[in-house]
C-alpha cells in the first residue's frame, strides 16, 4: 500500500510513522436492557482502565443504550485475518445438514 | 457538506485495485484489515477527518449561547445538542483511526490548518434565533448528507454514520422548535428570526460544496462510494423540503428568484455566492481565525490534564508489575 508522498502531503503515511506518547485506545462493549450479550459499540482514548468506562458511558450511553459496559485495551484484541477467510469458513460451508431446514418432515407430525 | 471538495486520487488499474472495485460494485463492505488501494485510504482518512473536526469545530458557534439561553429547559437541550455533537466526532476519529492515523494526530493537522472543516462554522451566531437557524438548516443540511452515507463502503464509517443519524434529528427538530417560537412570538422575535434565516440560508447552500460542473473530485469518490450523490443533487434536496418549512413559519427564503418548477417537480433557486465560499474555504470567513485560536487554545490549556493523566496511568501500572 505504498504510493507517491507527493500525492497526499497532507497525510502521513503509516508505514514510516514514530511511535507517539498517546492515550491507549479502548474498545467498548455494552449490554442493553433486554438480556441480550454484550455488543461491540466502538473505540474510544483514556489513560486507563476506569477513565475508559467513564468516557464510554458519556459516548456511547447518553440516550439509555446499556445497562453494563466493557472496555479492553485494543491492543489486547487478537483478531482472524480476511486473508484468512476461505479456509476459515469454507469447512461449514458443505455442512447443509447442520440446518433444520434440510429435514423434511411431514405436515401431519405437527409443529418441530 | 461536513466534508467538502475532499480531494480524490485516480485508482490505479492493478488486478488487486480490480477487485477491489468489484467487491464495492457488488455492495461489499471493506472492513479496515482488508486490503485496499492508497487512494481510497486517504482520502477516506481526510474525508472522514474533515468530517470529525467539523462536528468539533461545530460545537463552538452553539457552545457561545449555552450560557445566555432563555430558560433553563432551552439551556439543557442546547447542552445535550452540543454534547452530542462531541460523541458525533469521537464516533468518527474512532473510524478513521482504523486507517492508521491517529486522533492526536488528526487534531495536530486541524490545528495547524493542513486539513479543514466544514465552511459553514466560520460564520457568527449573533442572536438567540441562530440557535434555531443552526439546528434546523445546518443539522438539516447536515442529515441530508449523512443519511445516504450509512450506505458508504467502508464499514467503520457506515456504522459511525448509522449513530450519527439515530441522534441527529433530535438536533434539526429542537432548532425548528425555537424557530417556531420565534417566528410566532413578538414583531421583534419574528424579525430575529428571519434575520437568522436570512444571514445562514446561503452559508448552508454551500454546505453542499461547489456545483457538480465545478466539483472535480466526485467521480472517483462516487466510485468507491464514499461519496454517495453529487452536490446539486443534495442541495435540490435540501431546497425542495426547506421552503415549505419555511413557509409554514411564515418566513421568507432570501431568494427573489425562487421558484417551483412544475416541470422538474423542484424549486429553481439562486446559487450561492461561490466566490465568498472560496474565500472561507481560504481561511478568509468571518470566523476562521476564531475559530482556529479557540480549537488550539483548548489544546494548549489541556496539555497538563492529557499528560499527567497519562503519567498517572504509567505510574500505576509500572507499581502493578512491580507487584506481579
Amino acid at each position: 500500500m505504498s504510493s507517491p508522498n507527493s500525492a497526499y502531503p497532507d497525510i502521513p503515511e503509516t508505514e514510516t510513522k514514530p511511535k507517539r506518547h498517546e492515550w491507549p485506545l479502548w474498545e467498548v462493549f455494552i449490554r442493553g436492557q433486554h438480556g441480550m450479550s454484550h455488543r461491540h459499540v466502538g473505540s474510544l482514548h483514556a489513560p486507563d482502565e476506569e477513565m475508559a468506562i467513564k468516557n464510554a458511558r458519556d459516548v456511547y450511553t447518553r440516550r439509555n443504550e446499556g445497562v453494563s459496559i466493557w472496555v479492553v485495551e485494543a491492543r489486547h484484541i487478537a483478531a482472524s485475518s480476511p486473508s484468512e477467510k476461505g479456509p476459515l469458513y469454507e469447512p461449514s460451508e458443505s455442512k447443509v445438514y447442520r440446518h433444520p431446514t434440510f429435514f423434511n418432515i411431514p405436515e401431519e407430525v405437527g409443529a418441530m | 457538506m461536513y466534508a467538502q471538495m475532499v480531494k480524490s486520487e485516480a485508482a490505479d488499474d492493478s488486478a488487486e485495485a480490480l477487485a477491489f472495485q468489484a467487491r464495492i460494485d457488488a455492495g461489499e463492505k471493506i472492513e479496515p484489515k482488508d486490503w485496499m488501494p492508497a487512494g481510497y485510504r486517504k482520502t477516506l482518512i481526510r474525508q472522514i477527518g474533515q468530517h470529525a473536526h467539523s462536528e468539533i469545530v461545530g460545537q463552538l458557534p452553539e457552545g457561545n449561547w449555552i450560557t445566555r439561553a432563555p430558560t433553563l429547559e432551552r439551556k439543557a437541550i442546547l447542552l445535550a445538542k452540543v454534547q452530542d455533537e462531541a460523541g458525533h466526532g469521537l464516533y468518527l476519529y474512532c473510524a478513521a483511526e482504523t486507517l492508521g492515523v491517529s486522533r492526536d494526530e488528526m487534531t495536530e493537522m486541524l490545528l495547524d490548518g493542513r486539513m479543514k472543516y466544514s465552511s459553514i462554522f466560520n460564520y457568527p451566531t449573533l442572536t438567540w434565533a441562530d440557535m434555531g437557524a443552526v439546528g434546523w438548516l445546518v443539522d438539516g443540511a447536515a442529515i441530508m448528507n449523512q443519511v445516504p452515507l450509512q450506505r458508504t463502503s467502508f464499514g467503520p464509517y457506515s456504522r459511525a454514520m448509522i449513530r450519527v443519524c439515530k441522534e441527529e434529528s433530535f438536533h434539526q427538530r429542537q432548532g425548528y422548535d425555537i424557530m417556531m417560537k420565534m417566528a410566532q412570538g413578538t414583531p421583534e422575535q419574528k424579525a430575529m428570526a428571519q434575520n437568522a434565516l436570512n444571514r445562514f440560508w446561503y452559508p448552508s447552500l454551500m454546505m453542499f460544496g461547489p456545483s457538480d460542473k465545478d466539483s472535480v473530485h466526485s467521480a472517483q469518490s462516487m466510485a468507491w462510494k464514499i461519496k454517495m450523490n453529487t452536490n446539486d443533487e443534495l442541495r435540490q434536496k435540501f431546497v425542495d423540503q426547506t421552503v415549505p418549512q419555511a413557509e409554514y413559519l411564515g418566513l421568507t427564503v432570501p431568494d427573489e428568484t425562487l421558484t417551483w418548477n412544475e416541470e422538474k417537480g423542484g424549486y429553481d433557486f439562486a446559487e450561492p455566492d461561490w466566490d465568498e465560499f472560496f474565500e472561507v474555504i481560504k481561511g478568509n470567513g468571518p470566523c476562521n481565525t476564531e475559530r482556529l485560536a479557540a480549537r488550539n487554545k483548548a489544546w494548549d490549556d489541556g496539555k497538563w490534564v492529557r499528560d499527567g493523566l497519562l503519567a498517572h496511568a504509567e505510574k500505576r501500572n509500572a507499581r502493578k508489575v512491580a507487584a506481579e
